[in-house]
């Protein structure tokens, strides 16, 4: 079955989980936050204060050691009508998309649109972090989520420069790699994730994933079907870079709009052929040195 | 219109969104694209205090398109009713009949149906001339006989009936002077309209949500009363999808109207007594109830909350204590009492979940206004700006004070917050909720109930053994609560025993139908008669709604009588028949003779014939006919024009703002003419645009929220993680403002008005725009936007926004115009120190104000 992992469910028997994740339905995020507040106070994250930054509502940037859930806003300024103003014939066509459909714009309106997102760890199902991870700490859970156990980092920081997202991250004051475990303090309890509980719209949706990606695929059509051209699924595809993700997105424009990777790749897929051309280049080199050295007598 | 409701009811903002998916159409029309605009189908930008132009634009739409509910308006509304001969509307001038322009109010005697007795003034009659303009309260002191209007004219074509007046009086609000006034283009009014129009009707309903973008004006009431014609004609009160719904400004600010902390009503919306009625509360009862209708029993209200108050000393002989009731003698709502502070004739002040110095317009004046007390008692969570402003201020940072100047004795009491007491919370919906203490307060904080209920005690312990008859009030409450816990909290579910009252024999009132005016019955607040039915605490019902009808019964308790749709009867037809299959709600079942429906409980006599028509003489709800749905008023119907309860019109008309950068377009009056303003040295107004001096401020501003704080601050800027989401003081201005006065994105500036000059950080956004208005030649108008969340004290700090507003007022209710006024704006950081008095100065010297 695709959406296999290394570890899960293989490794844990008859204890495996279903694989659980979240499903983030932008098109109703109405950026409140209310995920960002949520998973701070559960999980005790540090303040992480970064000061007005000036891009549009969002303050706190991007995911860090002490952000685990982001909410990115994206104001976007859109071509219509004259003066800015929809004609009386854009405003006729609109009433018979309502009229078809019952949908109309989501996050836009008089040439404007203001997507608004909320970003968390994509608990990939190839996740380079803990593959890289030298001590054990970063590890698959039952539940088929990627969790860094915090008695265990060493703070290494391998895990950082692998996660082809940014989002694992060391915390200045202890050195150790924090990020989102999708609760897993909670799931063990039988609760949703606190950012999902939170959430007012339901545009953080949390569930066993297979039940995820049928309503997500159902979704996305439907918001094609009222106009959404570019409404498009993010980390759905079990055969994309990272084998699909545990928290998969709909975006309503390009992944690069959001500041998300458009093609995402395990950064460990490629580590049997790199390993042997290390070694190639490692030969070489020795090669090289003996050349070097032994020359250098002459 | 006038909420963002996005951004401040995010939970509630949920069932817009799940409305929007169902086929649900979602417009907003607010001076910003908000987080609200970018989940609605439809952002149309407006300048901000043309509300009323907009909506007199939508109404004009329906009336001269034919497109109103015409079943619904002739048999539900007042459009079929004839009014006083003398009646006339307003003029070239602005004003309607009884404009008496000595004392800048009306005479609201024309305003009556015709063969009705001139009331007074404005539904008050009570009233007395030295308060005349005070607020009144919807249909008091209405009188009809046996409930019906004494002329009417069902086809709606008598020139002096509602309907006709109401064609004629929405005339002249025509897409072009909408669009001149508002700025907004006309086909984004008629697009709106239309979509009103096409979701009315007998197989649909829209709703109407605002907030304080529509109250906080001049004309605010007048707002809202815009939308109650709208949705009257549309049909869209009292069904399934319909309404007006009030947005309030936190969790419960309902709640504390309905039972109430408001200074000039008792629980219920039973009037405030004044002098006028001497010790007589028959006296009181005709003056203030009307005969007919639910107010009707005006007199049981009264007498049930009197015997909950003073129980055994409330006897038929003493008229129940009827004199022991507070009299009000003047306007004593918060910006007059702020004033007579400074005046030096009000000496104490309590403040409880309040913030005035970051809340309230004009900030230096309510400093100003504290600075002259004996002493200040504030409790809240932590030490907010009230509380500091003797030590911490602008003007202390200026030097214009100093804090040994400062005589006020300040005690600082720390509060239990709201996750730390039981209470309810009542949301727009009238629909109360029990909330649970999750911890105990920690240290010295205390509940709210706990501190009035300790006050009270020690206050009738100093009280104690006293003879003389003013102390009475207080001696003979009935003030025994139980306690409970390591705090000897009250227990507040004793509390709300009392509000919902008992029979003689102990048993709890179900409903507020069961109250009697012999004082055989108790009630604390008629309204919420029945929130604890059977002895149960109906507000604490949390059976989830997937596990019982849409309607959600067993969900909290909603007042009056568990209602959770109010003037249900107008879900039928005049015969009692649902309007249609798909919006039927409530209806008249004659095998059984009753009103049945989907679950809600009907407002209407259970058994009351959809074709009763009240005898001769009858009173109460007797004097309400069977398809008369709007049972609070005398006449039983949906007002489109108000003959009673409005001091400043019984239709709604466009006044520009105060402070506003052009003339009225429509009328010679530029602002609403019984605004109230204060002429002092403390409040200085920026001259009108139109006149010299107003060029010194030629751009608009407007005050908010952002979901990330909470009112002024008091709760959140605490809060570090709420802080890092929303850090600093911001503005938001348009790309085409910042380029012409030379703003920086992520800079500084300087916001300025008569009153002061504030500084804030630069967002540059395209969701605000310049807006084109007025006509030969249209002229660009630039709006500020103005977050107000910040002060002096809490984690993060900043200039409030709310330094730069005057105070002038709606005289319906007092509030004050927070929402449309003018400034200049420039870039920079704003000086400190002596410096930025001279900049102030500098501004009034140009502006022509005095200093």
């Amino acid at each position: 079955m695709k959406l296999e992992t290394h570890a899960w469910p293989g490794s844990y028997g008859a204890e495996a989980k279903p694989r659980v994740g979240f499903f983030t339905d932008t098109s109703i995020c109405i950026g409140c936050k209310a995920c960002e507040v949520a998973c701070k106070e559960w999980n005790h994250v540090p303040e992480s204060s970064e000061g007005f930054t000036g891009h549009s509502y969002d303050n706190t940037v991007a995911l860090d050691a002490d952000t685990w859930r982001h909410v990115a806003f994206i104001e976007q300024r859109k071509e219509v009508g004259v003066d800015g103003a929809a004609s009386l014939a854009q405003s006729a066509s609109l009433d018979q998309l309502i009229d078809e459909t019952g949908l109309g714009t989501y996050q836009e309106g008089d040439g404007l649109r203001w997507l608004m997102a909320s970003d968390v760890c994509k608990h990939c199902t190839h996740a380079a972090c803990l593959e890289v991870c030298p001590t054990g700490a970063l590890f698959r859970t039952e539940f088929g989520t990627v969790v860094v156990q915090e008695d265990v980092c060493n703070g290494c920081g391998y895990c950082v420069p692998a996660c082809p997202f940014g989002v694992l991250d060391r915390r200045e004051e202890d050195g150790r790699v924090w990020k989102c475990t999708l609760c897993y303090d909670r799931l063990k309890d039988d609760r949703e994730p606190a950012c999902a509980q939170a959430c007012p719209t339901h545009s953080i949706q949390f569930g066993e994933l297979s039940e995820l990606r049928e309503r997500a695929q159902v979704r996305v059509e439907t918001l094609r079907d009222a106009g959404a051209e570019k409404a498009q699924l993010y980390l759905h595809d079990s055969d994309d870079g990272i084998g699909g993700a545990g928290a998969f997105f709909l975006l309503l424009d390009d992944p690069e709009v959001y500041g998300l990777p458009p093609d995402p790749v395990d950064t460990t897929h490629d580590i049997g052929t790199s390993w042997k051309a290390v070694g190639a280049a490692t030969a070489g080199l020795g090669l090289t040195l003996a050349a070097a050295v032994f020359g250098g007598r002459r | 219109m006038g909420s963002n409701m996005a951004e401040q009811h995010p939970v509630g903002f949920q069932w817009v969104v799940e409305a929007k998916e169902r086929g649900a159409s979602v417009m907003h029309v607010d001076p910003r694209f908000t987080r609200t605009s970018a989940m609605a189908d439809l952002h149309v930008p407006l300048r901000a205090g043309t509300d009323i132009a907009f909506l007199g634009g939508v109404i004009n739409y329906i009336l001269s398109g034919g497109r109103e509910f015409t079943e619904y308006v002739r048999h539900y509304t007042n459009a079929r009713v004839i009014i006083k001969d003398e009646f006339r509307d307003v003029d070239e001038l602005g004003l309607f009949s009884g404009w008496m322009p000595e004392d800048g109010v009306y005479d609201v005697s024309s305003w009556g149906y015709k063969g009705t007795q001139g009331e007074l003034t404005a539904g008050k009659k009570e009233q007395t001339g030295d308060v005349s303009g005070d607020q009144a309260h919807g249909a008091h002191g209405m009188k009809l006989e046996h409930g019906e209007p004494p002329e009417q004219d069902w086809t709606l074509e008598h020139p002096n009936c509602v309907f006709q007046i109401l064609k004629r009086h929405f005339a002249r609000y025509t897409p072009e002077v909408v669009e001149r006034i508002c700025g907004v283009p006309r086909e984004q009014m008629l697009h709106v309209a239309e979509t009103l129009c096409r979701n009315s009707g007998r197989e649909r309903t829209g709703a109407v949500c605002y907030a304080v973008g529509w109250t906080q004006h001049t004309h605010g009431v007048q707002n809202i009363r815009a939308a109650a014609i709208i949705q009257l004609l549309l049909g869209n009160i009292g069904r399934p999808g319909g309404g007006i719904l009030a947005l309030r400004g936190h969790a419960n600010i309902q709640g504390s109207t309905d039972i109430p902390t408001l200074y000039d009503i008792l629980p219920g919306y039973i009037p405030m007594p004044h002098p006028t009625s001497e010790d007589d509360l028959d006296r009181f009862v005709e003056l203030n109830g009307p005969d007919t209708g639910v107010w009707g029993s005006l007199k049981s209200y009264t007498v049930s909350m009197l015997k909950a108050w003073w129980g055994e000393a409330a006897t038929p002989a003493n008229n129940f204590a009827y004199s022991y009731l507070p009299r009000i003698d003047g306007d004593h709502s918060h910006y007059p009492m702020m004033l007579r502070m400074i005046d030096r004739e009000t000496k104490g002040f309590i403040v409880i979940g309040q913030n005035p110095v970051v809340g309230s317009a004009n900030s230096s004046l309510q400093r100003k206004a504290l600075a002259n007390l004996d002493w200040l008692v504030v409790r809240d969570t932590s030490e907010i700006e009230t509380a500091a402003f003797w030590y911490d201020s602008p003007e202390i940072e200026t030097g214009k004070t100093r804090p040994e100047e400062i005589g006020t004795e300040v005690f600082f009491m720390p509060a239990a917050a709201y996750t730390e007491k039981d209470g309810t919370f009542t949301n727009t919906q009238r629909l109360l909720q029990w909330r649970f203490k999750a911890v105990e307060p920690p240290w010295d904080c205390r509940s709210d109930l706990w501190f009035t209920h300790q006050l009270g005690k020690r206050v009738r312990e100093k009280l104690a053994g006293s003879d003389d008859p003013k102390d009475r009030p207080i001696l003979d409450l009935t003030w025994d609560y139980p306690t409970q816990g390591p705090q000897k909290e009250p227990d507040a579910e004793t509390i709300m025993q009392e509000v919902n009252g008992r029979h003689a024999d102990g048993r709890f009132i179900s409903k507020y139908q069961e109250l009697k005016d012999d004082g055989s019955t108790t009630c604390g607040s008629w309204i919420h008669a029945g929130i604890y039915a059977d002895g149960v605490n109906q507000a604490a019902r949390k059976r989830p709604g997937s596990e019982q009808s849409w309607i959600a019964p067993e969900w909290g308790w909603a007042w009056p009588a568990d209602r959770r749709i109010l003037y249900n009867r107008a879900s039928a037809d005049p015969a009692g028949k649902p309007w249609s299959e798909r919006k039927r709600y409530i209806w008249w079942d004659s095998d059984k003779r009753a009103w049945t429906g989907v679950g809600d409980n009907p407002d209407f006599e259970p058994d009351k014939d959809p074709g009763y028509e009240p005898p001769e003489g009858a009173k109460g709800m007797a004097a309400i006919s069977g398809s008369s749905p709007f049972i609070v008023h005398p006449d039983g119907l949906g007002w489109l024009f108000s003959p009673s309860g409005l001091v400043d019109g019984p239709l709604p008309t466009h006044y520009e703002p105060h402070e506003s950068p052009i003339d009225n377009l429509l009328y010679r009056e530029r602002s609403n003419p019984t605004r109230q303003t204060f002429e002092r040295p403390e409040n200085p107004y920026n001259p009108p645009g139109v006149e010299p001096g107003g060029e010194v401020f030629p751009f608009v501003f407007t005050t908010y929220r952002l979901t990330e704080h909470h009112t002024a601050g008091g709760m959140s800027r605490s809060v570090p993680f709420l802080n890092e989401l929303q850090p600093e003081m911001f503005c938001e201005v348009s790309p085409e403002l910042a380029a012409e006065r030379g703003l920086e994105h992520g800079g500084w500036a300087m916001i300025a008005t008569t009153r002061t000059v504030i500084e804030a950080r630069v967002l540059v956004t395209d969701r605000l725009r310049p807006l084109r208005i007025g006509s030969d030649p249209p002229r660009t108008v630039h709006q500020v936007g103005l977050p107000y969340h910040w002060g002096r004290k809490g984690l993060v700090t900043g200039d409030s926004a709310n330094e730069l507003l005057p105070l002038v007022l709606d005289r319906n209710v007092h509030i004050s115009e927070y929402k449309a006024a003018t400034c200049d704006i420039r870039p920079g950081r704003r000086p400190r120190g002596p410096a930025l008095r001279e900049l102030v100065a500098e501004y009034r010297r140009r502006a022509g104000v005095s200093s």
